[in-house]
Formats: structure tokens, sequence, C-alpha cells
């Protein structure tokens, strides 16, 4: 399995991303997905550092693909996706009304927020010139590797939530900016202001959520470092990580290490574990169970 | 006049609803394959039959929704529910997954097809839908204002149907699993959000406490009223952070329902066809008191006259209703 980097959910500075690209050039990263993910208001300041990005990615190697929004809608953002798929580059739809705008004929790459769930859409999307396939982080095990198997048959790539806080919801409204008594179009662009996200926590302080702008993340730490073999023997091509703020680069060397299989679940878990101290680790939904649970 | 689209989760509530004037009723299989997959809810094939007979007798139409996403290796169940729907006379099936939409498109082209709010389209994924499969409904998300329904309906040939009363969904709908990161189990793919399964009532500290998946949802005072324990309606804390104050509440939703009645009259002008309510896993007797109400609404608003106040009041059981996003400042 290789690793694939998803598109940064957060809102980071020009500057943090810049820096975030360069890293991830010398990293082991196989591919990795750019673009606005989550909220077009935030596009502007950081879209200059796209071009860039992408030339000093491909010069280390790696493929580039672009993402598109979670949730599109307005008028701007609809011309945003038509735009993406005249830049040559490959493009990761994140919505399916994004085909609307596909080029008959062109390739194109499935992020995980669309629903993959069965051999049909599967299937649909691979007619239709799909390559890639990043599965909804929620389904478990068994419907990876049917989907895994439906994948190799239709000739595209698998690809599994490797790591990272999993997108659990996407809405209109802005619970970012609602936490400051805002509204969406006055938020002053709170969500900057929490480069990993805004944590929630339960009336009994049991952390819970992780509010990113009109994304709700889970707050514990999606992994998949414990079931590597499973997805491994499953026939999944490969991990996606998904961007944090810290040592996301010694991260990125960790699944490299792992993701050759091999490394019994107890061990990955402790491995990422002395990486991550502070960070509570999930990963019912592989395994079938409560998303936040970690089956141990 | 605005097409009303009711709730049926039994032959009974069916029967109910249309004698209270629902144009149309909309249900689903007892089984994984609807959003309302609840214990003692929906409808056999059988009894499917009998309902789309009961209300062609009397004007009305049923709509099937099979609006969950096929489980990998189990689509037959899913394919079975489509072919079931269309022999017993629906006169449209509600759907989500891509890939089922293309089977029923396919296998089916007579049969009508609609756009679940599961899918949670947007104008150009209800473009895409329409000319790659001829879909001919949309149901909204419930996170689009007036205003973006108004532009939606320029820019599409196909009818849209919108929600005006009963469960809120604050987040783009079938594509939350907030109720299987808590619970494992989830709207997409077992037709639950926040299942009572996983639900359990305390009593601590001479307060009621309500957990779903052993997570706090609410506590309250005891005898204060305790609303179900819907995942994005519960009460949390945002801790202080060095630029943001603590926060405690529901900073989701409100444990609140929808009631657009007042705005039927700039949906009728924003070009929706189709008023939809929520709630088939409610009662023969609500449903036919709201189909009652909303009945007169519209009936009032194809008159040109006032619409009729205060009807549902009682229905929202104590519960404060909103306009959800169909007002822009609830974002």
């Amino acid at each position: 399995m290789d690793l694939t980097i998803g598109p940064i959910a957060f809102f980071w500075s020009a500057e943090t991303v810049r820096a975030f690209y360069r890293t991830l050039a010398a990293s082991p990263a196989r591919r990795v997905v750019i673009g606005e993910w989550v909220c077009s208001k935030r596009l502007p300041f950081w879209q200059q550092e796209i071009p860039g990005a992408v030339e000093c990615l491909q010069a280390a190697g790696k493929e580039v693909a672009l993402s598109t929004l979670t949730l599109i809608t307005l008028r701007r953002e609809r011309r945003q996706t038509e735009e993406l798929f005249a830049t040559g580059l490959p493009v990761e739809i994140a919505d399916l009304g994004a085909l609307k705008h596909l080029p008959e004929g062109m390739p194109f790459q499935v992020g995980p927020l669309v629903n993959v769930y069965n051999e049909g859409t599967l299937e649909w999307l691979a007619r239709k010139g799909a390559t890639r396939i990043c599965l909804p982080p929620e389904l478990p095990l068994a419907s990876v590797a049917t989907l895994a198997a439906a994948g190799a048959a239709a000739g595209l790539a698998v690809e599994v939530w490797g790591h990272g806080r999993a997108p659990l919801a996407i809405s209109g409204r802005c619970y970012h900016a609602r936490l400051h008594d805002r509204a969406k179009d006055s938020c002053q662009f709170v969500c900057g202001e929490d480069p990993d996200g805004r944590d929630v926590e339960t009336l009994e302080g049991v952390p819970f959520l992780t509010v990113n702008g009109v994304q709700t993340l889970g707050h514990s730490h999606t992994t998949a470092a414990g079931q590597i073999d499973a997805l491994r023997e499953a026939g999944v091509s490969s991990l996606r990580l998904s961007p944090q703020i810290g040592d996301f680069a010694g991260l990125v060397r960790f699944y490299d290490r792992i993701a050759q299989g091999g490394t019994p679940r107890a061990q990955a878990l402790a491995g990422l574990r002395r990486l991550m101290p502070q960070a509570s680790l999930a990963d019912g939904f592989l395994a079938g169970a409560p998303g936040a649970s970690l089956a141990d | 006049m605005m097409e009303l689209v009711c709730p049926a989760g039994t032959p009974a509530a069916l029967r109910a609803a249309v004698d209270a004037g629902a144009h149309t009723v909309y249900c689903g299989f007892a089984n994984e394959t609807n959003a309302r997959n609840f214990p003692g809810l929906n409808f056999s094939a059988q009894e499917l039959a009998e309902g789309v007979a009961y209300a062609a007798a009397r004007g009305a139409r049923v709509l099937v929704a099979i609006n969950t996403f096929p489980r990998a290796g189990d689509q037959a169940i899913w394919h079975r529910a489509v072919a079931e729907a269309r022999a017993a006379g629906a006169h449209a099936v509600i759907l989500a997954d891509l890939g089922l939409i293309a089977h029923a498109a396919e296998a089916h082209p007579d049969l009508r097809l609609h756009l679940s709010v599961q899918a949670a389209a947007n104008p150009d994924a209800i473009n895409f839908y329409a000319e790659t499969f001829g879909i001919r409904r949309v149901v909204l998300p419930r996170v689009l204002t007036v205003e973006e329904i108004t532009a939606i309906n320029r820019e599409i040939d196909v009818e849209t149907e919108v929600f005006v009363f009963g469960g809120l969904c604050v987040m783009a709908e079938g594509r939350c699993s907030l109720s299987s990161y808590a619970t494992g189990l989830s709207p997409n793919m077992n037709g639950v959000c926040s299942p009572a399964s996983h639900v359990v009532y305390g009593e601590v500290g001479g307060q009621n406490e309500a957990r779903l998946g052993g997570f706090l949802i609410h506590r309250r005072p005891k005898g204060a009223p305790a609303p179900y324990p819907t995942l994005c309606k519960g009460c949390f804390t945002a801790p202080a952070t060095a630029t943001g104050a603590a926060q405690t509440g529901h900073l989701f939703e409100d444990p609140v329902s929808l009631d657009a009645t007042e705005l039927i009259p700039r949906l009728r002008r924003a070009g929706v066809t189709a008023l939809k309510i929520e709630g088939r896993q409610r009662s023969r007797a609500y449903v036919a008191q709201v189909v009652r109400a909303f009945r007169a609404a519209v009936e009032a608003v194809e008159a040109g006259a006032p619409l009729p106040s205060g009807l549902l009041a009682k229905l929202t059981e104590g519960q404060a209703a909103t306009t959800g996003a169909y007002a822009k400042t609830w974002r």
C-alpha cells in the first residue's frame, strides 16, 4: 500500500500551507490532493500557494490532484469547480455535482465524501472514468473488501481513510462562527484561529467532536494503523492521511513503515501513541463498531 | 395548488393522511432500504399494494422511499425493493444512491424517479441526475435558503419538493456520519439516526441524563422537558481557546423542529412544486392533524387568502420551532 495525502481540512495561513507542502515534497507519500475542501470563503487567502505547491510536489515525483469543495452550492463555487477541470491536472471530486462539469471522457478521482457504499455505484463511476476512489470513512472492513474486489475488477484503485480526524458532517451553517456568536456571512474567518479545529466536549468533559467551520469532525484521530494487514489482504492500494498540525512528516514516515505490513496491531498503535501522546485514537468504523471507539 | 406530500409509517397512517387531504403519501418497506427503519414501522409489499389502491380510489398517489445506500455485497435487497414498489403501482420511488438510481433507470425505464433529500443534491448534482438518469423531481436539502431555492428552480427542469414541517436535519443529509461515530449505526447504512437502541436514560444528582452510545447528550433538571437525544441537537461544551470564550449549549442546533408554514407563499413563488411533511415515525392521529392543517394552508395560499394562524402550535409538542435554513440568518 502507498500513501495519499488528502486536502487540508483546516484554514491554514498561506505561509503554513507553503511550508507544509515543501515538507511533504520530501516525504515518502506517493500522491497529494490539494484544494479547498471545506469552505469557499477561505480560498482567496491561500489559493496563490497552489501552483507553487503543485510544481514543488511534482518536481519531487508525487502525483498531484486538485480537490473540489465538499458542498458545492453557490454560483461562484460551481464556476470554480468547472475551472478545476480546465487546469489539466487530475481532479478529485468531493461532491457528485462536480460530475456536471466533467469534460466528456476525462478521467477523474473520487474523494471520501462522495457516497460510494456499493459495487453498483463504484462500477458506474468506473464506467464514467473514475480511476481512484477513497471510500467513505464509516464503511466497515467487510464492505471495504467487497468494494476493493469490485475496484480491481473495474480497473480502479481503492483507497481508505488511513489517518486523521474523520469528517463526519458538513452543513450550510457555520458552527465555528456560531461559537463566536456570528453567522456564516459575518464569520470574520474565526476558523483560522483553530488550525486543528475547535474541540467540542460532552457536558461531563469527554472530548467528542471537532468543529472546523461548516465541517464537523470526530475528536479522536481515526486510524487504520491496527488493520493494515487486513486492508492489504482486501486489496486496498492506498491509505489516505489527512493533514494536521504538528509533526505530520513524522506521521507520514510512520505510516510508510507500517503500510508495508507485518506490524502487529498493538505495536502499530503503540508507535502512533508515541508520535501523538496527547491524541486519542479510534478505529471503530472499520470494525463495524461506533466510529469513536478503539477496539483494544 | 401546491402538492402536499405526507408521511405514512403504517397502512393506518396512510389511510389517515389520504382521508385528511394528502395529495401524495410517501412510505417505505419494513427493512433497511429506507431511512426510517424503526421497529414496528413501514410496509410489506402486500400492504403497499393495498395502500396504493386505497389512495388511487381517492385521487391520491403513493411514493416509496428507498433512500438508504445499498450495502456492498447485498445490493439485491435494494434492487428487489425498487421492483416491488413498481409492481405495487407506486407513482414514483425516492432514491439517494447513485448506483441504485442507475440500476432503476436501466431496469425500470418507465418508473418515475425522485431524488431523495439523502442525495444532498445541489443545482449541479440535480442537473447531472436529470440529464443522466431522467430524474423527475428532487427533494431539496434542508440547508438552502428560499433565495437559493428560487435560483435553483430557474436553473433546473425537474420539479422541486421541500420540507416544511417536522424533524430538522442541520447537516447536509445523506452525508452525515455523526450517528455512526457514536453508535455504529447511521442513516446512510442502516436507515437510523441516533437510534433508540443506543439511548440510555439515567438520573444523577437529581438531574435527568440522556446518553447516546455512552456520550452524554442532555442533562436536565428533573421535571424539565427532556428532548430525545438526537446527536446534533445535544448540549455540549466548547472549552475556551486562546481567542474564543468557552461556550456551553446547543452548539449545533437547539432541540427544535422545522415549521415553514409562514414561508409557503414564498416557496410557491420560488417555483416549488410540492411541500413535504416529515414524520413517518409519527402516529396516525398526528399525521391526520398536520395534513389537515397544511391542506387548509395550501388552499388558502392558492386562493390568495391569508394563512390560517396557529394551526400547528399544538403539534410541535411544546418544542420550539424554526424556519431553519430557509431564512438566511440561520447560518
